[in-house]
């Protein structure tokens, strides 16, 4: 099912008498391919999970529509939406058993809608074995770990063969290691039904791994919309860049004279057609490259082996943060008891942004 | 340990000297007065030990008839007010606008003294050679003739003191429901409502069951409170309450130690006793019968 978002606006009228209103999601216009996953990243805060509560419905959006297929949904309530939602902390029943609460969207149906019982039952039993937890059924959820528990929860709006699927920050309450196994299965199990699944993250990483769009939200405004790889490899401005990657990005600040960029003392990049100006220079980690005379010198503070890479941890005085962290390939050899260490930048990995408005500058390639 | 031990007692024996001399001993003392028979309160001697003092009030009609008043109002307002009180709570959490007016209105009637209550009740319901009451005057307009609740038929009074006892037990229902609704996770609302849940099923299937530990904690303490119901029969009906047949047990052991026929330790004592097995009794159904249909949160 093919989702579209026209101007969505979501207004919070004040607290208190002269309390300015909040807007939480501010002209949101996208078009959700059909049975595709994807993110909607942010900083807490940003209107992602009001996003999702507005295509679900459990919220009226001040302005615009929001289309699912053909059909206009935004009077829609949330009850005649056929969405399937997966809360935050996943809202099982706690009286119910699985059985109980994967069967309950079903038992909802009414009329010609409404399957036999054995076709009820068969669906659960079908539900919960797409997500692995066919043989918890007779289990209440506190008998469950967390990642079992997610599992029930994404049977239970699965079963009912919503239209779209959405998920309220569906790992942040679990361990990291079940974090990384439960991804996977998401992915997975978005692959074998091939719902429209949209699910709200404020983990870059979780968002960048499975999606096959991302959605770049901050203060309600939608900074970005693209391929993971693509908005990483070409952030519209500096909160994108920042946002994404780990370790993040390394921000120095810098100035364009005369077609070049300094850092500091050092012009480490001709960039031709760009007008004198000061600037953010954002350097992705693997973005360095170690030579003697490189163009940049950083002083050194310390190398981390990690078997395939090697993390040097540097620091300049232009730079943004205390320290630089850079990626380099373990081929390499660092003399950690050098006082400095030197790189020349990729251009493809570095990126301009105006001091003012923290806009990308592009570069014209050559 | 063994100072310990000795420690531990130390800190208990206030509550254990308190409770012991005020609950304990009279507890013991009210099973040997009903087992002495012919005891005589201005010797301090009994005849002997037996159960002639339970087969005599037993026997008693006024006895009985304090038996089957009570058991009617348990029967009639245990489920009533909390049926109602629930309806009202309900109905409390999901308006927004006045809430707080509508729930100090609710819970009036628990911090008006009980007197005071019975005599607005007088006055709706009572016949003087004046008028014949608010409620009789309502009637009057059904053409239906009046009818004495006070002084009347059985059937008028006994509906006039479950309604009081229902008035004015309600408020605090309301309040603890309350209290219980708003408890519940909203998510688990959200989660029905984008489902698809009806409102009665919503109520029914995540409502209900949320909160009922809570119901059975009223259902409960109301029992029991019916059980030993006597102020409210007082409020009303004087304190004659064995010639208005409006007596309840409690008000029979009252009676019988310090009514106008009064002096009878042993008889109070086995009615009492008797009105303790039947709260006992009626507590463990309740507990039996509520362990299958409640969901507590571990």
């Amino acid at each position: 099912m093919k989702v579209i978002l026209q101007n969505l606006t979501k207004v919070f009228p004040g607290r208190g008498r002269k309390a300015k209103e909040v807007v939480a999601v501010k002209d949101f216009n996208f078009e959700i391919p059909d049975g595709r996953l994807i993110g909607l990243l942010g900083p807490s805060g940003c209107g992602k999970s009001t996003a999702l509560n507005l295509l679900c419905g459990l919220l009226q959006p001040t302005e615009g529509k929001i289309f699912f297929g053909d059909d206009d949904v935004t009077q829609l309530a949330a009850e005649k939406r056929g969405v399937g939602m997966v809360f935050q902390n996943y809202a099982l029943y706690p009286h119910l058993t699985v059985r109980q609460n994967i069967l309950f969207p079903l038992e909802n149906l009414k009329g010609a809608d409404r399957p036999s019982k054995e076709e009820m039952n068969q669906r659960a039993q079908e539900a919960a074995k797409l997500v692995q937890i066919d043989e918890l059924m007779d289990r209440r959820p506190a008998e469950l770990s967390g990642g079992q528990q997610q599992r029930v929860a994404i049977a239970r709006a699965l079963v009912k063969m919503p239209r779209i699927l959405l998920m309220d920050e569906p790992l942040s309450n679990l361990d990291a290691r079940l974090r990384l196994q439960t991804r996977e299965e998401i992915r997975r199990i978005q692959r074998e039904t091939k719902i429209t699944t949209i699910f709200v993250t404020h983990d870059q990483e979780e968002a960048m791994s499975i999606s096959d769009l991302i959605v770049v939200m901050k203060e309600g405004v939608v900074q970005q919309i693209g391929k993971p790889q693509d908005v990483y490899d070409d952030p519209v401005n500096l909160f994108v860049a920042k946002f994404l990657g780990t370790p993040p990005i390394n921000v120095f600040y810098g100035n364009v004279r005369a077609g070049r960029l300094y850092i500091g003392e050092e012009a480490v990049l001709d960039v031709q057609g760009v007008p004198d100006q000061e600037v953010y220079a954002a350097i992705r980690p693997e973005g360095f490259e170690l030579k003697a005379d490189g163009r940049l010198t950083c002083g050194l503070n310390r190398v981390e082996v990690m078997g395939r890479d090697i993390s040097v941890v540097s620091a300049h005085a232009c730079a943004e943060s205390d320290s630089i962290r850079s990626i380099i390939s373990a081929k390499n050899q660092v003399d950690a008891s050098a006082g400095s260490v030197s790189f020349d930048i990729r251009p493809d990995k570095i990126f301009l942004f105006r001091k003012d408005n923290e806009e990308r500058i592009r570069v014209s390639a050559g | 340990m063994e100072k310990k031990g000795l420690k531990g007692w130390l800190y208990l024996l206030p509550a254990i000297l308190f409770l012991g001399f005020f609950l304990v001993y009279p507890l013991i003392d009210v099973f040997i007065y009903s087992a002495e028979e012919g005891y005589n309160f201005a010797s301090q001697t009994s005849s002997g030990v037996g159960l002639y003092n339970y087969s005599y009030v037993l026997h008693d009609p006024y006895f009985l008839q304090a038996v089957k008043n009570t058991f009617i109002l348990v029967v009639v307002t245990v489920p009533l007010s909390t049926g109602i009180a629930l309806l009202i709570s309900v109905g409390l959490n999901s308006i927004r606008p006045l809430r707080n007016l509508y729930q100090t209105v609710y819970f009036l009637p628990y911090v008006t003294n009980t007197l005071a209550v019975g005599l607005v009740f007088m006055i709706l319901f009572k016949r003087t050679p004046y008028t014949d009451g608010l409620v009789n005057l309502f009637l009057s307009w059904f053409g239906r003739g009046p009818v004495d609740f006070i002084d009347g038929p059985y059937a008028a009074k006994m509906f006039v003191l479950c309604l009081y006892t229902i008035w004015v037990v309600m408020p605090f229902k309301i309040l603890i429901l309350t209290s219980a609704l708003a408890s519940v996770n909203q998510s688990y609302y959200n989660a029905a409502r984008v489902d698809g849940t009806s409102k009665l099923r919503i109520f029914t299937r995540i409502t209900l069951p949320m909160i009922s530990p809570t119901i059975v904690y009223l259902v409960i303490t109301g029992f029991i409170g019916a059980f030993k119901a006597y102020s409210d029969a007082v409020a009303l009906f004087g304190t004659d309450l064995n010639t208005a047949g409006m007596n309840t047990i409690v008000g029979y052991v009252y009676d019988m130690l310090y009514g106008s026929s009064g002096g009878y330790p042993s008889y109070a004592s086995a009615a009492a006793v008797i009105l303790f097995v039947i709260v006992l009794t009626i507590t463990c159904i309740n507990l039996i019968v509520s362990k299958k249909h409640v969901y507590y949160v571990n």
